[in-house]
């Protein structure tokens, strides 16, 4: 906050109205929109009074257990195999070079159940690339390798624009330096480059992790739904819902997705804000 | 056996052909008449929950129906059973619910969302499909329990879900199938789906080597990529159908004019065309 912002519906000079006053009202409305939802799902897991039995559920543990596991090597995979796509796509102009710039957004803007009937036709056991899978004995579908992929199509360019954008901040001139000083272009990447790039590098991999976890569609259809193999938090939800059974076994496991995905954005903001005071 | 259920279908199809000629000629004479229920609604929509297996014969339905009350839309909502059910509990409105067993109906009844435990409409029963190519070799039912078959079937609860699991625990009673068929046959099950379409989606796209779903599930639309491999009637599990009218419903009147549209000779024979069985009563 700097000293010139104005605070919510301070009055301007002459006594008209400040925007604070007139887009409050709607603004707030607009909030309630979202925190209603949110507080009312808290509130009903609190109030069911087994919360804790229904997180403690061997089929809730499993969905956990799944879900922590498929979106930390989808995080890895992401950040290995994303990172020189990312410093590629921001530092050198090669062929092709905008058809896969926005061949990596599309997975961003594509609806989830989109990847996930591409991914089964080109690996699935029909697919076109799965028909060769599967004459080498490979098969995915129904596996958690499935999910694992599922994941990392949607939620690996999350990684790779935010790594690019933090590739493309870092000045090309103290590259430059480095390299007359006698460095390596290995060198001078890990030594110079990837330091100051690292505040977008870890958000972008804070956005992937919480975009697998998060993921439901591409899964459904291209893994499949069967607990401790492929049914992750996500589709644990689904099964819940749709077994007609209590409601609030849905509500605790969405309960659990909710905080996960609010201490990830904090971790975000945190790291943002120290960021902007490294830099200042 | 088949020879008789050909027969059977046979005789519906004629059955249906001719009511369907009938309603056709004397559709505008009948729909005035007292015997016909329902008659002269007055306009608006009829909303209906239905048993995902339930889909291309309550599209027909809905077709018919109109015929006979022009004012009335039907706007449906095909889920699995269990679905709908918690969907109805959580304060979706509808008129109409009907589901593909009845523990959901009284389940249902229980949650306080129909009036009743409402009325048998029509009947189903299981068949197991392979892919066109059927990579796993699958002939007899027995074939189920060879290692690495990739099975999927319906949730448990999702009625062809426990209808499959029952039909699996009749064959395994038999010893003719082993002793551990049961234990064999689940643990090939590679996905458990939440309605029956997605378990038929996933075996006409060749990802698993079986399914077991309705025979009314394999229609014309799928049998060019599919197999069925009959359950003996000894194993296999008859569904029954029940429809009943909401609590919250808007248009009971409606509601009950489509019911007694699928119980009159029309609606039973357009069940009986979309590979239903139509229930042997005396409506």
């Amino acid at each position: 906050m700097t000293a010139t912002t104005r605070t919510l519906g301070a009055a301007r000079p002459g006594g008209r109205l400040g925007l604070g006053w007139i887009f409050g009202p709607p603004a707030l409305l607009f909030a309630a929109f979202f925190a209603v939802p949110i507080a009312a799902l808290a509130w009903r897991a609190g109030s069911s009074g087994e919360l804790a039995a229904n997180l403690t559920s061997p089929s809730a543990l499993d969905a956990l257990r799944l879900s922590a596991l498929t979106s930390t090597v989808v995080l890895v995979a992401a950040v290995l195999a994303g990172t020189p796509l990312a410093y590629l796509l921001a530092r050198r102009d090669f062929p092709g070079k905008m058809a896969l710039d926005l061949l990596i957004d599309l997975p961003i803007v594509l609806p989830p159940t989109v990847a996930g009937v591409a991914l089964l036709v080109a690996l699935g056991r029909q697919g076109v690339a799965g028909q060769l899978l599967d004459r080498w004995g490979i098969d995915v579908a129904f596996t958690t390798a499935a999910v694992v992929l599922a994941q990392l199509f949607v939620s690996a360019p999350f990684y790779i624009r935010t790594a690019k954008a933090g590739f493309e901040s870092v000045e090309p001139v103290y590259e430059g330096v480095a390299s007359t000083l006698g460095a390596s272009p290995l060198r001078t990447f890990f030594r110079v480059t990837l330091p100051l790039a690292w505040p977008s590098l870890v958000a972008g991999a804070i956005l992937c992790w919480a975009r697998a976890l998060s993921e439901l569609g591409a899964t459904l259809i291209f893994a499949g739904n069967f607990e401790g193999r492929t049914r992750t938090m996500p589709l644990a939800i689904i099964n819940a819902f749709d077994s007609g059974k209590s409601i609030d076994v849905p509500i605790a496991l969405s309960v659990i997705l909710v905080a996960a995905a609010a201490v990830l954005l904090l971790l975000l903001r945190v790291l943002a804000r120290g960021a902007a005071r490294n830099r200042a | 056996m088949p020879q008789i259920g050909r027969l059977t279908l046979a005789a519906a199809v004629l059955v249906a052909g001719a009511s369907i000629i009938a309603s056709a000629c004397g559709g505008k004479a009948q729909s005035g008449g007292a015997g016909t229920p329902g008659a002269g609604l007055r306009s608006g929509t009829l909303t209906v929950f239905a048993a995902a297996s339930l889909t291309d014969a309550f599209h027909a339905e809905a077709t018919a129906f109109r015929q006979a009350h022009p004012g009335i839309d039907i706007t449906f909502n095909f889920a699995g059973s269990p679905t709908l059910r918690t969907q109805l509990a959580q304060g979706a409105r509808a008129d109409v619910l009907a589901t593909a067993d009845m523990a959901n109906m009284q389940e249902a009844l229980k949650a306080g969302v129909v009036r009743d435990a409402g009325v048998a409409f029509a009947r189903n029963r299981l068949t197991i499909i392979v892919p066109k190519s059927n990579p796993a070799k699958i002939e007899t039912p027995a074939d189920l329990a060879k290692p690495g078959v990739k099975l999927v079937l319906a949730a448990n609860g999702v009625p062809v879900g426990t209808y499959a699991r029952q039909a699996i625990a009749k064959m395994a009673a038999d010893p003719a199938f082993g002793a551990d068929f049961a234990k064999r046959v689940l643990a090939n099950v590679v996905s458990d789906e939440s309605d029956v379409k997605a378990v038929v989606a996933k075996v006409q796209l060749g990802e698993a080597d079986a399914g077991i779903v309705y025979t009314s599930d394999v229609t014309k639309a799928i049998m060019p990529d599919v197999f069925m491999v009959a359950i003996p009637d000894a194993y296999n599990v008859i569904a029954d159908y029940p429809v009943a009218i909401t609590k919250g419903a808007k248009r009971p009147d409606a509601a009950q004019a489509f019911i007694d549209f699928l119980l009159s000779v029309n609606g039973q024979a357009i069940l009986a065309l979309n590979g239903l069985t139509p229930v042997a009563s005396s409506h």
